[in-house]
Order: structure tokens, then C-alpha cells, then sequence
């Protein structure tokens, strides 16, 4: 054990070196908000969702290091109305219509606006123009859906060993794309059973045949947070 | 006593689901009776609001030039305006036909579509004109408290107006917050 700690609002956290806040925080049970952050992925710090107010200045939790005797704010009303705004621009910059969504009641996205009490997307919507590509027997790729995490581009690169995904484009035009001279992703070799198929916070890529299995009422974050939902599952990664 | 409540409500672009879910309070309805009037709203059949309404519940969004003049109409006199449901949130289902230019909706429903009979795109001077995409309401009025949900429950319709009529700030708990 090193003894070397920072606090997170007020609470006493250890930490290992080379942790990130991110990972020292999930280890020690306090949850913060993230989108793009899965502990089997090497951090991409694009959603923004985490930021935490480290020593005072504003800091993505899932890039930052920990650092012996760092104060860090987590849970305040103004680092979660951030983080509110922050997930209201990702709705209004996608297509989310949840009611048609398979991935209903199983996606991060929407419990992180259940988690931050979002009632309403605030901003106007850019009901934006993208792609879907239904062309893959076994997958579904809804670009409507997409958050631009790269957790699939993650999950091709280092699991699959595959290469299938990346980010395009520039801004509001930034958009998935597949690795095919067609770019479609039949002509990929993705599989159903890859991890990058099920890595998708939100219902980007979905696997086919599987939609609606759960009923309503039954589906993980009708009845859990996404606070409870994440450090179980992630805490044992974080952890020894 | 104080007055009763004066609750107003209305459907733009929606299914009537919402309105639906309201019923489903079902004897609830017997104990709002008794805080709250009907106004404007389908259940009493009054086409207008009176001059001052309390609360206005809002369903559906916004697809034609009427849905418009009706939403504006609405806001004018609610003291308290409701966006109910994904429809009136973020336009729900009709907007996704955001997707696709209006003309090939038209088309696809009207000309081209399986099954059509005697083809033509509808063009009565009593039809509103369609907007080019369906929008949610607080892109053209300032709307007050939302009610997410396809549709919201009954349990949230119920939460929100007691709250607002014991003159609490509305709260929804985690139970009630769904966009499905
Ligand atoms: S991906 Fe999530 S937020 Fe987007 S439509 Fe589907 S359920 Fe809703
Ligand atoms: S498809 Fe899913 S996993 Fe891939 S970048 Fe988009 S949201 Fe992330
Ligand atoms: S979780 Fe840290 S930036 Fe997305």
C-alpha cells in the first residue's frame, strides 16, 4: 500500500500510482458520471460527463491522474448541472427518439439523464442527417444513436484485432465510419460476437434479433441507478 | 378556501396517449375534481381557453402551421405550461420523419405508398400547412415544467399536479423519470 490519497468531497480516497481520479474513485465505491469511460478501455476523454473540479480548476476524472493530497469536487449541484447540460447537448446533437429505441431501459446514455433528473433536451434539436446501416446480417448500425465514445473503435482495435471503426469528420459533422471500400459493414469482418458489438453504451450498434427481449418495468435501469449499476460492474475491473 | 385550480389541456402533434395516461389515474380524478376545474381540454369538450388558466398540460409537438397558432394561443393563457410526454419534449415519433425531405413523405404516403387508392396529395385550403420538420414546443414558447415519458404515467401526472396544488415545487422522484 503506498498511503497516498486525495479527497474526494471530503472523503479520504488511496490511490495507486498512475490511477486516474477516475479509477481511484471507482475502486473506493464513489461513482462519477461518464459516458466514453469502460475500465477495459484505455480512456478516450471525449464525453466530458466525468469533469470534477480538481484543486479548483475543471478536469476530466477518467484522464487525470491522481495526485497525492488532491482536492476533488464531484457531487455538486454545479459540477451536476454541468454535467445535465452536457448530456442534454448530446441528446439534441443526435437522433434519440427513446420510445422507438431497442436499447430503451439498457442504455447509459438515457440513465445518465435519468441519474441527473434531465427532464427535457433545453436546447433546439439539430435533428441531424446520418447514415444507418442495416447491411450486416447479424448487426445494426444506427448512427442516429451514436456519441462518438469510440468505445467500438476501442473495443475493434484492442480486443477484436480488427480495425472495423473510426472517427470522421470535423465538429457536428464528426461520424462513425467502417473500415470497407463499400463502407458498409457487411463488407467488414465484424461478428456478432465480437466485444465491439457489445460495448455500444447506447443503442448505436445493435445485435440483431435480440430487440425487446426484456419487457418494460424489468429492463436494468427501470428499477437501478446508473450510480449503483456502474460500480458494480466496474469496481471489481478497477480493483485488484 | 382558495379558488380551484383552472387545468387546461391540449394535443399538437401527438397520439392522445398522454391524454390517456392522465385518465389513468382513474378515481384519483374523483380527489383532483375537488382541487381542480376542467377548462379547455378534451374531457369537457371547450374548444378555447378562458381568459386565465392555472396549469396547461401539453401534448405533442409540432408538425403544422395550426399546431402553432394553437400552442401560442395555449401560452398565452396558462399561468403554468406543461410540455407533456416525448412528443411535445423533443417532437417523438413524428419527428422522425425529420429524417426525410417533406416532399417524399408526401409522396411515399400519398402517391407511392402499398395499397394507395386514387393517388393524390392532399391540398384542401382547410388542411394547415405542414412545417417542414416536426418541432418540440419550447422552440417556440417558454414552457414551464416538463413531464417526460411515451406517455408519462398516471403516477407522474398524479405527482406533478399535487404537488403544484399543495403548492410544493414539483419533483419527480427516479421511479417516474422515463423518455420511454
Ligand atoms: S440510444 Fe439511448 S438515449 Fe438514444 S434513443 Fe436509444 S435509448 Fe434513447
Ligand atoms: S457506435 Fe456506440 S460505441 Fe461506437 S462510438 Fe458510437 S456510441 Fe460509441
Ligand atoms: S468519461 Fe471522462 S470524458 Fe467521457
Amino acid at each position: 500500500m503506498s498511503g497516498m490519497k486525495i479527497e474526494i468531497d471530503g472523503k479520504a480516497v488511496p490511490f495507486e500510482e498512475g490511477d486516474t481520479i477516475m479509477e481511484a474513485a471507482t475502486r473506493a465505491g464513489v461513482y462519477i458520471p461518464h459516458l466514453c469511460h469502460n475500465p477495459e478501455f484505455t480512456p478516450h476523454g471525449s464525453c466530458k460527463l466525468c469533469t470534477v473540479k480538481v484543486n479548483g480548476r475543471n478536469c476530466s476524472a477518467c484522464t487525470f491522474p491522481a495526485t497525492d493530497g488532491q482536492q476533488v469536487l464531484n457531487d455538486t449541484k454545479e459540477l451536476n448541472d454541468t454535467r445535465r447540460t452536457i448530456t442534454q447537448m448530446l441528446f439534441v446533437e443526435g437522433n434519440h427518439f427513446c420510445p422507438s429505441c431497442e436499447k430503451s431501459g439498457n442504455c447509459q446514455l438515457q440513465a445518465v439523464g435519468y441519474f441527473l433528473n434531465m427532464l427535457d433536451g433545453h436546447f433546439p434539436h439539430f435533428y441531424p442527417q446520418r447514415c444507418v446501416d442495416a447491411s450486416h446480417p447479424d448487426i445494426l448500425l444506427d448512427r442516429d444513436r451514436c456519441i462518438l465514445c469510440e468505445l467500438c473503435v476501442r473495443a475493434s482495435r484492442d480486443v477484436d484485432g480488427k480495425n472495423v471503426f473510426g472517427l470522421s469528420g470535423r465538429g457536428i459533422a464528426s461520424h462513425l465510419v467502417v473500415n470497407s471500400d463499400s463502407g458498409l459493414l457487411k463488407d467488414t469482418a465484424m461478428a456478432a460476437t465480437d466485444k465491439a458489438a457489445q460495448v455500444c453504451p447506447v443503442g448505436a450498434i445493435i445485435v440483431k434479433r435480440h430487440g425487446f427481449e426484456v419487457p418494460i418495468g424489468k429492463r436494468i435501469f427501470d428499477g437501478q441507478e446508473i450510480s449503483d449499476w456502474s460500480l458494480e460492474r466496474e469496481a471489481s475491473e478497477a480493483g485488484e | 378556501m382558495a379558488d380551484k385550480l383552472k387545468v387546461a389541456t391540449t394535443s399538437l402533434a401527438g397520439c392522445f396517449g398522454c391524454h390517456m395516461s392522465f385518465l389513468d389515474i382513474d378515481e384519483r380524478l374523483l380527489e383532483l375534481a375537488e382541487v381542480a376545474d376542467f377548462d379547455r381540454s378534451p374531457i369537457t369538450d371547450i374548444k378555447h381557453c378562458s381568459e386565465q388558466v392555472d396549469i396547461g398540460l401539453i401534448e405533442g409537438g409540432l408538425c403544422n402551421a395550426e399546431n402553432v397558432h394553437t400552442l401560442r394561443e395555449f401560452r398565452k393563457h396558462c399561468k403554468i405550461l406543461v410540455a407533456v410526454g416525448a412528443c411535445a419534449i423533443n417532437g417523438g415519433i413524428p419527428a422522425m420523419r425529420n429524417h426525410i425531405p417533406l416532399e417524399e413523405c408526401l409522396q411515399e404516403a400519398y402517391l407511392d405508398g402499398v395499397g394507395v387508392d386514387n393517388p393524390q396529395i392532399p391540398n384542401d385550403p382547410e388542411l394547415p400547412l405542414l412545417l417542414n420538420k416536426v418541432h418540440p414546443v419550447h422552440e417556440v414558447v417558454k414552457v414551464d415544467y416538463f413531464l417526460p415519458g411515451c406517455p408519462p404515467s398516471a403516477d407522474t401526472f398524479w405527482k406533478f399536479l399535487t404537488d403544484l396544488a399543495s403548492g410544493r415545487e414539483p419533483s419527480l422522484p427516479y421511479a417516474l423519470v422515463h423518455y420511454d
